[in-house]
């Protein structure tokens, strides 16, 4: 039955990611995430999967990485300080190329930071946070239905590429509580394993999963295979939203939490006569540059504002797809706090009349 | 009656078989190198061979086969 | 005649890369001939740490998955959980089980989880070098510790086996050692204890391995067992520190 339910974004991400057919938990408790852990603890036994609170972060995404070797779907969640201990098995991860999910319910940082709602992780998130060439595909849903929905696809795109994707959560989505309906049955996308370490089983050859290759033309190789791997999915699922920029003056960029402030915006302004549109990233990696070129190209634009939960970092990304052919503004909030609306729409009303640098 | 054989392109020289032969008719041959560069090793009198195995179980490298 | 011996059909064709005399080649052979013995090869999944001994997944003949430093238990975890059904083992030496990845094994034998952890103690780092290692002795030399293990300065040396025996969830933990034909034969009969109490899902098996290292403790390889004889094993006695009288 096709259910509508208010619940909390951290227990939809736990029931989205049992109903996409996970069912290997492992996790460690950090705020403003546990409940995803909670609702598991409890889930999981009902569904008889596995459910393991792990000695630390480290261990449970090496506990992931194990399950998604051995051919199955498997989850760990954590916030920003938990993300960095996970980078070292992240980007294990991506060079084995196993396909994994893995939610960050961001905090304030940096350091032990703050624990309400911050955007501060895009750089990890989008640009390594591990080392070496690699890339995760970042989702950045806006509301607890997109949450839910995202976390099922997120299970079929990690298997389709073989690739970890990060639901890029901020910490207000993981806590706050909004109708979702959820389906009958999922689409579950039945990707080719058969390189799965599942015992031989009469196999020709053993399988072998490892991410070193000690031969410098080997890994050279092994490191282009990867990046034909992220043009495609580029090219295939980069997700935004676009709207109201068909006649737009200023557009936000923004994602997660801050853009349904901004839409709010969008309707304050048009009050005061000034049109405003929004490009929404929803996928942070593949960032949607060409959108967002598309949109800096059109004459009746005349300047971005782009609104984040930090000192700044998206906004770099939106920079390099203008390309300079219009200034991009900023405005950030940190700590925990969020932007209100009146401030960003003085910033827009300034903006407009010209008085910003 | 017992006789073993090497494979001794694998054999690395380290001497281990020769310590535990309870017969000592283990030898690295002097005379010559294995592709790995090693004196590989050698028997100096199949006939004394006793089937023991204790070379082959020493044997880091899997070079001995033993046969009785 | 009859073979005796014979390489076994458990490790794969490729010559090992080790260095002369060193008893990793030993211990894998005892683990692939067990896996062979016991008939459980193909059903088998073994985790390579980090260490000399990374690429021995492409040794062992089974399934194998190569692990961060340190992080083989919670690999095996993963593994087991997903397939509880099939042999987990994960292969460890002493930095990558004692040293970066103690919490992983201590919390893997406190859950009681149902893998055979293989650790292989040569009191030292071999592949980065020779520096020391948790379980180096008083007064050996290695190229961090170089006048001499001193508890003053650098603490004491670690007894696995003693310390993991007292988690309940441990049931059976043996040290073994690879000087010489008796104890080799013991060796690989721990090997096939922890795999038949995997096999009962009776909780978590280790088998400590005293290895040698001839490279960093600058010795040739035969004098290197004579060093392991008088040196390793009065700090490391071998014996059953676990499951004496496990039925399996």
């Amino acid at each position: 039955m096709a259910k509508r339910v208010l619940m909390k974004g951290n227990e939809v991400i736990a029931e989205a990611a049992v109903r996409a057919g996970c069912r290997h938990y492992f996790g460690y408790p950090i705020t403003p995430q546990t409940e995803v852990m909670h609702y598991m603890a409890k889930r999981m036994v009902e569904v008889g999967g596995t459910f393991v609170q792990a000695e630390s972060e480290v261990a449970a995404i090496n506990m992931v990485y194990g399950a998604a070797a051995a051919g199955a779907r498997a989850l760990t969640s954590s916030s920003s300080p938990g993300i960095s201990l996970k980078q070292e098995g992240i980007s294990y991860i991506a060079g084995a190329e196993l396909p994994a999910v893995v939610v960050n319910i961001v905090r304030a940082g940096p350091g032990l930071g703050g624990i309400q709602t911050s955007q501060g992780d895009y750089f990890q998130a989008t640009k390594g946070g591990g080392h070496g060439d690699y890339r995760n595909i970042v989702v950045a849903p806006a509301s607890i239905q997109e949450l839910y929905e995202i976390t099922v696809e997120s299970f079929n795109l990690a298997d389709k590429y073989r690739m970890l994707v990060m639901i890029f959560g901020d910490g207000t989505l993981g806590q706050m509580m909004e109708p979702v309906k959820f389906k009958d049955t999922e689409t579950i996308i039945q990707a080719d394993k058969s390189w799965a370490t599942t015992g031989r089983g009469g196999r020709a050859e053993h399988n072998i999963v490892t991410s070193i290759y000690i031969d410098p033309d080997t890994l050279e190789k092994k490191n282009y295979e990867l990046q034909d791997k992220y043009a495609l999915v580029a090219k295939n699922e980069t997700r935004f939203e676009t709207i109201n920029v068909q006649d737009a003056e200023i557009v936000f960029t923004a994602f997660g939490t801050c853009s349904r402030i901004c839409r709010n915006v969008i309707r304050q302004a048009a009050e005061l006569g000034i049109r405003v549109g929004m490009v929404r990233p929803i996928t942070l990696w593949p960032f949607p540059s060409e959108e967002i070129a598309r949109v800096a190209s059109l004459d009746h634009v005349k300047a971005f504002l782009d609104i984040e939960l930090n000192a700044g970092q998206m906004v770099e990304d939106v920079r390099l797809a203008v390309n300079g052919k219009k200034p991009v503004y900023f405005h950030g909030r940190m700590g925990g706090n969020m932007p209100t609306q009146k401030e960003i729409l003085d910033q827009l009303v300034a903006i407009h009349k010209g008085e910003v640098r | 009656m017992a006789n073993v054989t090497f494979r001794q392109d694998r054999c690395k020289g380290c001497g281990l078989c020769v310590s535990v032969c309870p017969k000592k008719i283990l030898q690295n041959d002097m005379t010559r190198l294995n592709s790995k560069g090693y004196h590989p090793i050698c028997c100096t009198d199949q006939a004394s061979c006793i089937g023991c195995a204790f070379c082959a179980t020493q044997c880091p490298d899997s070079v001995i086969t033993v046969e009785k | 005649m009859a073979i005796v011996f014979e390489p076994t059909k458990g490790l794969t064709d490729k010559p090992f890369h080790y260095c002369p005399g060193c008893t990793h080649g030993i211990i894998h052979r005892i683990i692939a001939e067990v896996m062979c013995e016991m008939g459980i090869l193909e059903d088998t999944i073994g985790v390579s740490p980090v260490g000399c001994t990374y690429n021995n997944y492409e040794y062992f003949a089974c399934d194998m998955v190569q692990a961060a430093h340190g992080r083989a238990p919670a690999v095996a975890t993963g593994i087991k959980r997903v397939h509880p059904d099939k042999m987990v083992f994960a292969y460890q030496g002493d930095g990558d089980l004692a040293s970066i990845g103690a919490a992983e094994i201590l919390h893997a034998a406190a859950r009681g989880e149902k893998i055979s952890v293989f650790f292989v103690n040569n009191a030292v780092y071999g592949m980065t070098g020779g520096q020391m290692a948790p379980t180096t002795l008083l007064g050996q030399v290695t190229t961090t510790s170089p006048f001499g293990r001193d508890a003053a300065m650098q603490g004491y040396p670690m007894n696995v086996s003693e310390l993991l025996s007292q988690l309940p969830g441990a049931v059976y933990i043996e040290r073994v050692a690879v000087n010489n034909f008796k104890n080799i034969q013991t060796a690989k009969r721990a090997v096939a204890k922890s795999f038949r109490a995997q096999q009962k899902g009776l909780g978590f098996t280790m088998v400590e391995f005293l290895s040698t290292c001839p490279t960093n403790w600058g010795k040739e390889p035969v004098e290197s067992l004579r060093w392991l004889e008088t040196a390793m094993m009065p700090q490391y006695p071998l014996g059953i520190y676990k499951g004496k009288d496990l039925e399996v």
